[in-house]
């Protein structure tokens, strides 16, 4: 049996002293569409940090494709789509086109130029987030919505097999945000990409994903979402506190934040 | 002009040094604009003058040094103010704007010292604050094409991991890039770049061609790479221009280029709006 693509082991972490994760073991296999959610402060963001190697945990370990993640080489594998506020420059004097072949440089690797086919396989990446028109406009010049599309081109180029995205609906409009998931869907069933999603969009991604992890400074849940119902009042008090409650539907139930 | 430049050594080192300079200022000032580092820019600049001002007090005080370049100190103390605002970033992590002031003054300080000790102002060091057309050496414009070389170098080997860091630090470190080494070595020709555009611009206006002529490209310009051509385009016009005027007029060029690179500025500001406002106009 293939190794995990994501295998976190036994991971902590402390910020000043204040534990932000206590001993979260996960695995993410193959083709999974794992949304984590978790109310604020419960250490999402610390735990995509440290799948990607951003931070090391205070305890435990990762394994990226079966290997540890000091060692692990392969970055390009793993696509990071970043809470759009949080990180680049709105004011950035570049076009669509040119970001998105950034996410090439890592493969292209160090002292080497960008292939010559670069143009081609970026074009390729835009037309699959529906944003090929948009090419040649300047990144600063889209909407929220628009320009995360073209930051998961930028992740997409590299053909990654796993995507993190964390928050990417932040800043999108409330029509978009449904769009925007329908298409992540679309890479998860059409191209295989396996994607790990920080989510607060409990109800719209609820559809669409495969399995859930229910993050609160520990996994409270971990599993397919069909079977997130099973999850005991206590913990689901335990993991998001007294504002969670279950709304039961004719075709089953959903988890309410 | 030609005639005079043909004719006399100093004025062909300083337009050949300005000529080179106009491409390397603004090259990596598109870089270090984007990046939001322009004060740093400034720092250094003034830390060079502390390495400047102790030199010129070396080589009166201590006959061995009379003959030093007083580049050579400048250059060293620069790079060494990177390396210093580097760790105080890293010191002060949720404060890490303090290390430019810290460095800035820093340099002042040493500088005001040196410049006492060598008992005030001499015209050497006065040419190195505000440039100088008749002081360039042919040993000037060495170091500065070797400056050059480097410059060159770096931007073309790191030119792509150059673009994702200043687009989106979290991204180039997330994707596996050595976010930390280029930087560092980014600082490093940072420093260069300031102390070998000081002998015609001017310590205390280096840090203004590094600057003025990206933000005139980058109202005009429609992609990355347009924004660093404009820039070095503006830049050499703007060093040309100031040569040319600091010749004829005796004045110094330090002045007279930063003058001509707002003059562009304002120019092109003025040249969107009229635009904008046609656009407008069209379209009502």
């Amino acid at each position: 049996m293939a190794a995990p693509l994501i295998n976190i082991k036994e991971v902590s972490y402390e910020y000043e002293q204040t534990k932000a994760l206590d001993r979260i073991s996960m695995k993410v296999e193959e083709g999974d569409f794992l949304a984590i959610l978790g109310p604020n402060g419960s250490g999402k963001s610390t735990l995509l940090k440290i799948m990607l190697g951003l931070i090391r945990p205070s305890e435990g370990s990762v394994e990226l494709f079966g290997i540890d993640s000091k060692q692990f080489k392969h970055r390009e594998w793993i696509g990071y789509v970043s809470q759009k506020s949080n990180s680049f420059n709105s004011a950035f004097p570049a076009t669509v086109q040119e970001v998105v072949a950034g996410g090439l440089a890592k493969k292209a690797g160090l002292f080497h130029k960008l292939p010559k086919n670069t143009a081609q396989q970026v074009e390729e990446s835009l037309d699959a987030v529906g944003m090929k028109a948009f090419k040649n406009r300047s990144i600063s010049e889209l909407s929220g919505g628009q320009q995360q599309r073209v930051f998961i081109a930028r992740a997409l180029v590299a053909k990654p097999k796993v995507l993190i995205l964390d928050e990417p609906t932040v800043g999108i409009d409330v029509q978009n945000v449904q769009a925007f998931y329908d298409m992540l869907a679309a890479l998860n069933r059409e191209r295989n990409i396996t994607l790990v999603l920080v989510t607060h969009d409990v109800d719209t991604v609820t559809d669409r994903i495969s399995h859930v992890a229910c993050l609160n400074q520990t996994i409270h849940f971990h599993g397919f979402k069909d079977q997130l119902h099973m999850m005991s009042d206590e913990k689901r008090e335990a993991w998001y506190g007294h504002s969670v409650r279950k709304i039961h539907h004719t075709e089953g139930s959903h988890t309410h934040a | 002009m030609l005639d005079a430049i043909l004719s006399y050594e100093f004025l062909q080192n300083a337009f050949a040094s300005g000529l080179i300079i106009g491409v390397i200022a603004p090259l990596l000032g598109v870089f270090i604009v984007v990046r939001r580092l322009s004060l740093i820019a400034d720092a250094l600049s003034h830390v060079t003058l502390a390495g400047i001002a102790g030199s010129l007090y070396l080589s009166q005080s201590v006959g061995a040094l009379a003959l030093l370049n007083p580049l050579y100190l400048g250059i060293a103390s620069s790079v060494m103010g990177s390396m210093l605002i580097e760790r105080l970033r890293s010191v002060y992590k949720h404060y890490e704007e303090l290390a430019i002031p810290i460095i800035l003054s820093a340099g002042i300080g040493f500088g005001a010292i040196f410049i006492s000790l060598a008992e005030g102002f001499s015209s050497d060091l006065f040419g190195y604050l505000f440039g100088t057309v008749s002081a360039v050496s042919r040993q000037d414009l060495y170091i500065v094409a070797g400056i050059a070389v480097i410059v060159l170098a770096f931007i073309r080997i790191f030119f792509k991991e150059l673009f994702v860091l200043s687009f989106d630090d979290e991204y180039a470190r997330a994707s596996g890039l050595p976010a930390k080494w280029i930087h560092f070595l980014f600082m490093i020709v940072t420093a260069l770049v300031i102390s070998g555009s000081m002998r015609i611009v001017g310590i205390l206006l280096v840090s203004s061609l590094m600057t003025i002529p990206v933000a005139t490209a980058m109202r005009v310009a429609k992609s990355f790479k347009q924004t660093i051509w404009l820039s070095i385009l503006f830049g050499e016009i703007s060093v040309l221009t100031g040569l040319v005027a600091a010749f004829y007029f005796d004045l110094a060029p330090g002045g007279t280029i930063v003058v001509t690179s707002i003059a562009i500025l304002l120019v092109i500001l003025a040249y969107r709006k009229i635009s904008l406002s046609k656009k407008r106009g069209a379209a009502a």
